[in-house]
Formats: structure tokens, sequence, C-alpha cells
């Protein structure tokens, strides 16, 4: 994972440099780096609490590093925020769905909020690739934990972000969508975007060598905690 | 470079807009949160009578005092309303991740909070004024130190909330942080409706409350910005 | 132009630099404060008109600059932080909060009794006693916000956007309480203006000042050095210390 590119190869999409953070006194990971190209699918691999979700925030700039900084296309997050975020979808653990509005309105905020077309005809066509036809005028508050993350998954199908980062997207999904959402990836990648994600359960149709992994498992003073 | 081009580019005004109608909406669908803090503007407001005695003259001269109180006390009870609900359902990294500037999202929340707990609170004042016996002469100097005080206590509030927003228990906290920055408003709010009692002329206290409204309205969405950062860090 | 600068961001150098320093803070504040104390107290003059209840100004003045001058230090260490990322500069803030806490509750103390044989009460809502009471506020807040996050880091900026919102309405606070404080008295008596002061009395209060502000700069570089090793409790150079310490201490 080196960072080192000469001059006329295009630098990474995302990269990471001498990231090291800290929670609550506690070392998370100490400065590592991180190259992710076009076509990448990777997944961060490691124990509860060895800091997947941090390093996820980190990579999208919800959360500052202790030290360390990301790059992406070679420039600091920080430093081209707007063009960063249009090419960026986070789905974090919490789907970011209000109960006071129903799927579809739901759906339409976020596709607008994010600069998506959004036309009554997608949004329709959208929450049909998740199988919530039926229920796009119900309000959220009446819908299931799985039915609000397939609301916030919906995002996916119309998104044009390159760097896509999904912290658990399979939770409280099935298997047939697991298996939807996994050909999502795959048009994504082929597409030469990128995919950075935890996941409990290991990727069923990609074959593991195509599928760069990161693993936390920083130790430090084990009777430290 | 071949830069993927965004395909809609909202504008600032339709983003703002967004925001806005989605917060109005949100809240017109869960009225208790509109009407529950104008009770208690209602009920503290009705205690002071019965805790003071209904002498018309002492409650004329402390009217401007307890109306302006209470508005700071209800709109510090309606401020969690804010940022607790999207901060806890995790639309407010979305918002923070989204490509436009942070400045127009919490501009538009708070603009938004103002219509649904500063509006009403004017409205309603009159009425109070009424039960308190405040000076005639004082009824346009407390509906324009409302008009344009209420806006700086929802901008000041929003930094308190944006900073406690991430902690378990911010309730009370949050008055501790923001209760002080109130002072000035109160301060020139009060002496302009005393002013108008005697039939003077306030505009120098409004004047300070617009120069009020303004700062704030230019400085606060940065550091509600700001402190929404290391809010969701 | 900053660069002498660098070494001192990183944890250690300062950490060490501010155990150096505090040695000469120390006898400094001590030898300034002894001189000055028994000075005050004992052979400057009595003011003709307060009588020897006026000696309380010696400490009086010196506790209310010194808490809107920690402030003021607090603000600029809270920018720095912002605007350079630099993390040491949240630990000096953290460091500072508290001292200038206690030293606003001294102003209020000292204000109160001074006031009682004033003013015949302890307590009057005069226009710097207020601004002081408010000042304590401002202080306790930002303490208490700094408390309520269990991550320092992000203690120290959230306390650092609080206190540089404060910064900016300190002086709009104290500006509309004056305001408000001679619309509603009329002419108040300031007995804590500006007097002209006899120089028997200004050698001992500078004494005084001087040893006030050494002795807050020796407790800040104690609370700085604390607060630093706080946040570095995972770094080697701090556990090698630790262990250090630990070592000697046995061996005693």
């Amino acid at each position: 994972m080196s960072a080192t590119h000469s001059k006329n190869v295009q630098p990474s999409l995302l990269s990471a440099t001498n990231l090291t953070c800290i929670r609550e006194e506690r070392l998370l990971f100490d400065q590592i780096n991180i190259a992710i190209n076009r076509g990448d699918i990777v997944q961060v691999e490691g124990p509860n609490g060895s800091g997947k979700t941090s390093l996820l925030r980190i990579l999208s700039g919800l959360s500052q590093p202790y030290e360390g900084q990301v790059l992406f296309n070679g420039q600091p997050i920080n430093d081209c925020r707007e063009e960063f975020h249009q090419n960026l979808l986070y789905l974090g653990h919490l789907p970011g769905v209000k109960g006071e509005m129903s799927a579809q309105e739901n759906l339409h905020f976020t596709l607008a909020l994010h600069g998506m077309i959004n036309t009554d005809s997608t949004i329709k066509n959208t929450l049909e690739h998740v199988n919530l036809m039926g229920f796009e005028d119900s309000l959220a508050s009446h819908l299931s934990a799985g039915q609000h993350r397939r609301i916030s998954l919906a995002r996916l199908y119309q998104s044009k972000a390159r760097i896509w980062i999904l912290d658990e997207p399979f939770t409280a999904i099935d298997k047939q969508g697991v298996n939807a959402l996994e050909q999502l990836f795959k048009a994504h990648i082929a597409q030469g975007g990128c995919v950075i994600l935890t996941t409990h359960q290991d990727l069923l149709t990609f074959p593991a060598e195509q599928v760069k992994k990161i693993a936390l498992d920083y130790t430090f003073d084990s009777d430290d905690e | 470079m071949n830069k993927p081009k965004p395909q809609t580019n909202l504008s600032y005004r339709m983003v703002f807009s967004l925001i806005l109608m989605r917060d109005l909406t949100i809240a017109l669908r869960h009225k208790d949160d509109i009407i529950n803090p104008l009770l208690f503007f209602v009920i503290v407001v009705t205690l002071f009578p019965l805790g003071i005695g209904p002498e018309s003259q002492t409650l004329s001269r402390i009217a401007p005092g307890i109306i302006w109180v209470a508005a700071l006390l209800s709109t510090l009870l309606s401020l969690d309303r804010l940022f607790k609900s999207d901060h806890s359902d995790g639309s407010l990294e979305q918002m923070l991740l989204s490509p436009h500037p942070v400045f127009i999202l919490v501009l538009a929340k708070i603009i938004a909070h103002w219509l649904l707990t500063g509006l009403p609170l004017i409205l309603i004042a009159p009425l109070l004024a009424v039960l308190l016996h405040l000076n005639e002469q004082s009824y346009g100097a407390l509906m324009l130190t409302l008009l344009l005080g209420t806006p700086v206590l929802s901008l000041l509030g929003a930094i308190g909330v944006a900073l406690t927003v991430g902690i378990k228990k911010g309730g009370v906290l949050l008055s501790l942080l923001v209760l002080p920055l109130y002072i000035p408003v109160l301060i020139f709010a009060t002496s302009a409706i005393d002013t108008a009692a005697l039939g003077l002329p306030y505009n120098g206290q409004l004047a300070i409350i617009a120069a009020l409204f303004f700062g704030s309205l230019t400085l606060a969405p940065f550091a509600v910005g700001a402190a929404l950062k290391v809010s969701t860090n | 132009m900053w660069k002498w600068l660098h070494p001192y961001a990183n944890p250690e150098v300062s950490y060490h630099f501010a155990g150096r320093m505090l040695p000469w803070f120390t006898a400094l504040a001590a030898l300034l404060l002894s001189i000055g104390l028994v000075w005050a107290l004992a052979f400057a003059p009595a003011d003709y008109q307060q009588g020897d209840s006026f000696r309380i100004f010696y400490l009086h003045v010196p506790a209310a600059s010194l808490s809107m001058g920690i402030y003021l230090g607090m603000a600029i260490a809270a920018f720095t932080s912002i605007v350079w990322q630099l993390k040491l500069a949240d630990a000096s803030a953290a460091a500072m909060a508290p001292v200038g806490a206690v030293f606003t509750t001294i102003a209020l103390i000292t204000g109160a009794a001074w006031g009682k044989p004033m003013w015949g009460t302890w307590w009057i809502w005069d226009a710097r006693l207020t601004s002081e009471l408010i000042l304590l506020f401002l202080y306790l807040g930002v303490m208490a916000l700094h408390n309520a996050f269990e991550d320092k880091h992000l203690a120290g900026k959230a306390a650092g956007i609080l206190t540089l919102v404060g910064v900016i309405n300190v002086p709009i606070i104290k500006y509309s309480v004056e305001w408000w404080n001679t619309l509603h008295q009329g002419s108040t008596i300031s007995k804590m203006g500006k007097p002209s002061i006899s120089t028997d009395m200004l050698w001992p209060f500078l004494f005084c000042f001087l040893g006030f502000v050494m002795l807050v700069a020796a407790i800040i570089c104690i609370r700085f050095r604390s607060e630093v090793l706080a946040r570095n409790s995972i770094r080697p150079w701090v556990q090698v210390l630790v262990a250090t310490q630990v070592a000697s201490k046995e061996n005693k």
C-alpha cells in the first residue's frame, strides 16, 4: 500500500497517510496508510471495537483523525470539500430516515440533498428496486428497521458518486437483498467506482482475490482495557 | 481529469428551501413540539401574578421583564428539537456530507426553528401583555423587540445545541451555556419596552438589538457548523 | 517566521519546557507576593475615606483583571487550536479554565467583602460585579462542556468554540451591563473606578499584581503538564516517564 506515485500515474481515488485514531484515550489504529483506486472493493475487517466505524468515518471526512490526512485524487479532503462530497456516498449505522415523513418523501429529500435526479417516477422506480413498492406513502415511523435500512440503501441505485463508503450495509437485509446489493457493487466498480465497506459475513459473489482487505487488529498493552 | 459531473447542481436558494420545507413539514406533523413551548410560555407568565400579587401597577412595572424572561426560557426549551432528532437518526451527518455549504444548511434549520417557535411567541405575546397590564404605549416596542430579538435567541441557542447534541444529558448543560449569552438581548429589549412606557423614543435600543441580530446572523452559523462537526465526530 | 515555535508543538518538549519554567514562576510569585502583600497590608497608608477596608483592593483588582486576562488567554489558545489544529493549545486552554474561574470567584467574594463596609450590603448590582458574575457563568459553562465529553480531544474542540463565542460576547455583555446599570441607578458612585492612586499605594499594588500573575503562571504550568500527560497517556515517552517516577518512588 505504498503511496508513492510517479508523476504520470493518476493519484489514488481515495488515500490516507499516517492515519492515527485515538478515542477516549484508546489508540484504535496508529500510522496506517491506505490507497484505494478506481475499481477496488475494500473490506475493512477487525473485531468489535477495533475502529472499523471510526476508520470509515475518518475516510468520509465526518471524523477528524488524530494524526494524518485523507486525500481525494491526491488533494486533502478539507481543501476540496464540495468536489469530494459530490463523489462520496456514505451510509453509516444510522439510516437517516425521518419517521414523520413517508418513504417517498424521505428518498426525495435524500436524493435532492445530494443533487440527484428525483422525479416522482425515478423515486417510484428506486423504491421498487429495494422492494418497497406499496409502502411509498406510509410514514416511515410505521415501517420496520429493515425497511428504513432499505430506504437509505435505495440511494445507491441513483448515485453517481465514485466513492461508496458503507458501514455494515447488509444489516437487517435478507439474502436476496444482499445478492442484489453485491450485483450493484459489481456494476459500480466496473464503472470505475470504488466500494469500501465493513461487513460481518464475507462477500459471496466476489472472488476472494478481488476483495482487498484492511485488517484492523492493532493491539496495544493487552491489560490496558 | 475526467471528473464525473454532478447531475443536478442545486442552487443555494433551492437547498435552503429544501431544508426549510423539510423541517417545517416534520414539525407540522408533530404539532406537540410547536404547542408545548408556547404553553410553557403562557404558564410561566401566568405564574408571576400568582406569585407576586395582582396589583396592576406592580405587574405593569415588571411585565417587560417577565415576558422576556419567559420567552428566553421557552426558546431554550424548544432548542433541543433543532438538531437532536437529526443527530440521533443520522440525517445530520448526511446533511454535513452533502456538497452544500454548511452555512446554508444551518441557516435554513435555524430559520425553520424561529418560524416554529419565535413567531408563535410573538403572536401570543400581546395577549399575555394584556394579562400583565403592560403599559399601552409599550405594545409596539414589545412586538418590535420580540421580532428582532427572538431570531437572536434562535441563532445563539443553535450554537449551544450544536455543542451539546452529542452529549447524553445535554439539556441542563445547554441552559448553562446559552443563558449568559442571552443577557444583552434581555437587557436592551426590556429597556426598550420600559422607555416606550415613558413615551420616549427607543430607537437606540432597537438599533442595538438589530445589530445583535445581524451580528449573530452572520457569525452564528459558522460557529454552529464548527460545533456540529465536533458533535458528529 | 513561526519556525522557532515548531518544537513546542511537540507535547514532550513543551511538557519539559513547562517543567523548567515552573520553579522560576513559583519563586518569583513567592518573592513578589510576600513583599507585596506585607507592604500592602501592613505598611501602605490607609485610604483617607475608606480606611483599612480599602486594603482588599490589593487582592480584588489583581483577581478581577486576571479573571479577564485568563479568559482572553483561553480565547487565544482556542483560536490557535482551531486555526492551526494545535492540540497543545487545547491542553493549555483546559489548564487555564479552572484557574480563571477561581480568580473570578475571588474577585466576586472580595468585591462583596469590599461592598459590605462601603454600601452596607454584601451584594449590589454594580456593573463590574455583575459582569464578573456573568464571566463566572461563562467559565463554568466552558468547564462543564469540557467535562461532558468523554474524549478529551473533542472536549477541547467544543470548549474552544464556546470560548470563542464567549469572547465575542464578553465586551457586548460588559457594555450592556454597564449601560443597564447606569440606566437603573442614575448616578452610581463607582468605588471601583479609577481614582488617582498615590505612589505609596501604587508600588505595593504593582508587586501584588505581578506576584499574582506569576502565581497564575505557575499554577497553569502545573495544570498544563498534567493535561499534557493525560492527553498523551498512550505515548511511549509518558509511559517511560511514569515508569521512572514509580521506580524512583519505590527506591525511597
